[in-house]
């Protein structure tokens, strides 16, 4: 479990970036930070494994305050995956870049040999292996990052814009993933714009803008919530656009993907033809 | 007129075993706005650097077939002769700025040219309004929120006066209202100057109203060309993994069971029309 209570931070240059944040992210949850360039939830986030110490205020991790421990001992716990993969890359391989925490971790060679097979061949990228991951396209350096924490298996997982540079299909698998992780009990906390990749997993949403949080609750009704979603510079999803023109004709609030919109049309005609 | 013209165009970068793009035929008339979409490693990248020259001049490898771009083919003329026909916008701004102030950016490939001064100080000042950052014109580029960069990129290739604009992924690395101000800017500048689009493009919900055209490609080849309705509807759009917009995934999940909309959308106010004439009926 996560909290953040009161939490202020200022950056040597200044800028406030949170200002008065307040948030607790129970075992298991999935949740999505969304809200403007700027508005705090990078921030935010890296003060979950305590790559940031709150100013003012206090982040607890399972009960303990992050000012109290390492970062060593919180990033195992908490693993997270910068918005710029250039920022967290750094080895001469591939492979190397996702075995490099695993032995830091202490697990044996043949476990880090198993875990990193089993990544690299999850996420594509088993034929870049022994390939520099700065020849690599920003969408592909992005799959070496993600893969480089998932192979320790942290508690949490918090991907930092995910879907940058990720085509359709790359797309799908990392929301494939996202869920298999969450059956497995995994708490993923994922900071995006991507309204349309958020429409499909439908998770609870955290709007953020100037430094705090400024909604909170289920995707179906943030991003239905045209006049929050204006304040956190964020446009409804296509599908969600197209039903809130249409609930005085009957159709149902909250509807934000394909599946549902279609459920929601067919359910409508049948009941107007009986 | 056509302005854009491929013959078999093949390029095989040197070290690679296949072509990256292989037999390419294409033809673009001036004035048209081409939406290229196409799964991470299709070709379309390699594709747009063969439009302003950067192919075969500053990526070696095996260039085979012809490339014509406002007449010139791109082999005889170098990248900077080019340039003054053809302006490149890339995914990322910051690698394309800088210069301390915007105005000094956008002037930057001007001063390369040998224009007087006086014509260079009024395209810079008609490129900067062109694209609305003339308020920014003394700020510095880490000053600028990603929107206002990627726009002050465009200035920089607009102020050349170049025929085709050649935009890769221009949006990818900005938030949904940057995305949406740097779209509406180069639909702008095709309706109201002619100027020829050539896009790549990952975000379709936000891209496709503005096109003209729509080009699918994969494994470094055009597997589909032609009205975006009818490329973005189509199955093969689906199977080669297109994020095509969710009205028209919506418009065949509703065609599956049965239900025909009389036109397939492409943007949100379509579908509403739409679905507004099925509940009526």
């Amino acid at each position: 479990m996560i909290e953040a209570k009161g939490v202020y931070f200022r950056y040597p240059n200044g800028v406030e970036a949170l200002r008065d944040a307040t948030i607790r992210i129970d075992d298991g949850e999935l949740v999505a930070i969304m809200g403007p360039n700027g508005a705090g939830k990078t921030t935010l986030v890296k003060h979950f494994n305590g790559l940031l110490k709150p100013t003012k205020g206090e982040v607890f991790v399972d009960g303990v305050n992050t000012k109290e421990v390492s970062i060593a001992s919180l990033a195992r716990k908490v693993g997270y995956v910068f918005q710029n993969p250039d920022h967290q890359l750094f080895c001469e391989s591939v492979e190397e870049e996702v075995a490099f925490a695993l032995r830091n971790f202490g697990f044996d060679e043949a476990e880090v040999e198993r875990r990193v097979t089993w990544v690299l061949e999850f996420f594509e990228l088993t034929p870049y292996k022994r390939k520099s991951p700065f020849t690599l396209s920003v969408g592909e350096r992005k799959r070496v990052t993600i893969a480089s924490i998932i192979a320790w298996n942290p508690k949490v997982i918090i991907l930092d814009e995910p879907t940058l540079g990720q085509d359709y299909f790359q797309k799908e698998k990392l929301r494939d993933f996202i869920l298999r992780l969450r059956k497995r009990g995994g708490t993923v906390v994922l900071v995006t714009h991507d309204v349309e990749f958020v429409s499909e997993l439908k998770p609870r949403i955290v709007l953020m803008a100037d430094g705090r949080v400024m909604a909170d609750g289920p995707a179906e009704s943030i991003l239905t919530d045209r006049a929050i979603l204006k304040e956190a510079s964020i446009f409804p999803p296509q599908i969600a656009q197209v039903f809130l023109e249409l609930v005085n004709v009957g159709l149902p609030k909250g509807v934000i993907n394909v599946e549902d919109a279609k459920g929601a049309l067919l359910r409508l005609l049948r009941s107007m033809r009986s | 007129m056509t302005i854009i013209r491929a013959n078999g165009l093949t390029f095989t970068y040197s070290g690679q075993l296949r072509p990256a793009i292989e037999e390419v035929h294409l033809s673009i008339e001036e004035g048209e706005f081409v939406l290229i979409a196409g799964p991470s490693g299709c070709g379309k990248t390699t594709l747009c650097r063969c439009l302003n020259g950067l192919i075969p001049h500053f990526y070696e490898g095996e260039l085979k077939g012809d490339i014509f771009v406002t007449g010139l083919n791109v082999k005889d003329h170098s990248i900077r002769e080019l340039a003054r026909y053809v302006g490149m916008v890339f995914q990322n701004p910051e690698n394309q700025l800088f210069a301390l102030s915007v105005e000094k950016d956008v002037a930057f490939g001007l001063e390369n040219l040998g224009l007087p001064r006086s014509e260079m100080m009024e395209l810079i000042e008609w490129a900067m309004k062109a694209v609305g950052v003339y308020e920014l014109r003394d700020k510095a580029p880490y000053e600028l929120s990603g929107g206002q960069k990627q726009r002050v990129a465009i200035a920089c290739v607009l102020a050349m006066k170049p025929k085709v604009l050649v935009l890769d992924e221009p949006t990818s690395s900005l938030d949904p209202f940057g995305a949406r101000q740097v779209l509406e800017v180069v639909r702008k500048l095709n309706e109201e100057l002619n100027m020829t689009v050539v896009l790549v493009e990952h975000r379709l919900d936000l891209a496709v109203k503005y096109a003209t055209r729509a080009i699918v490609m994969n494994d470094g080849r055009i597997v589909l060309d032609g009205d975006p309705r009818d490329v973005l509807s189509s199955k093969e759009a689906i199977s080669i993994g297109i994020d095509v917009p969710k009205v028209v995934k919506l418009y065949r999940a509703l065609q599956e069971v049965g239900l025909t909309l009389s036109e397939v959308p492409i943007a949100a106010e379509e579908m509403v029309q739409l679905l507004q004439e099925v509940l009526k009926r």
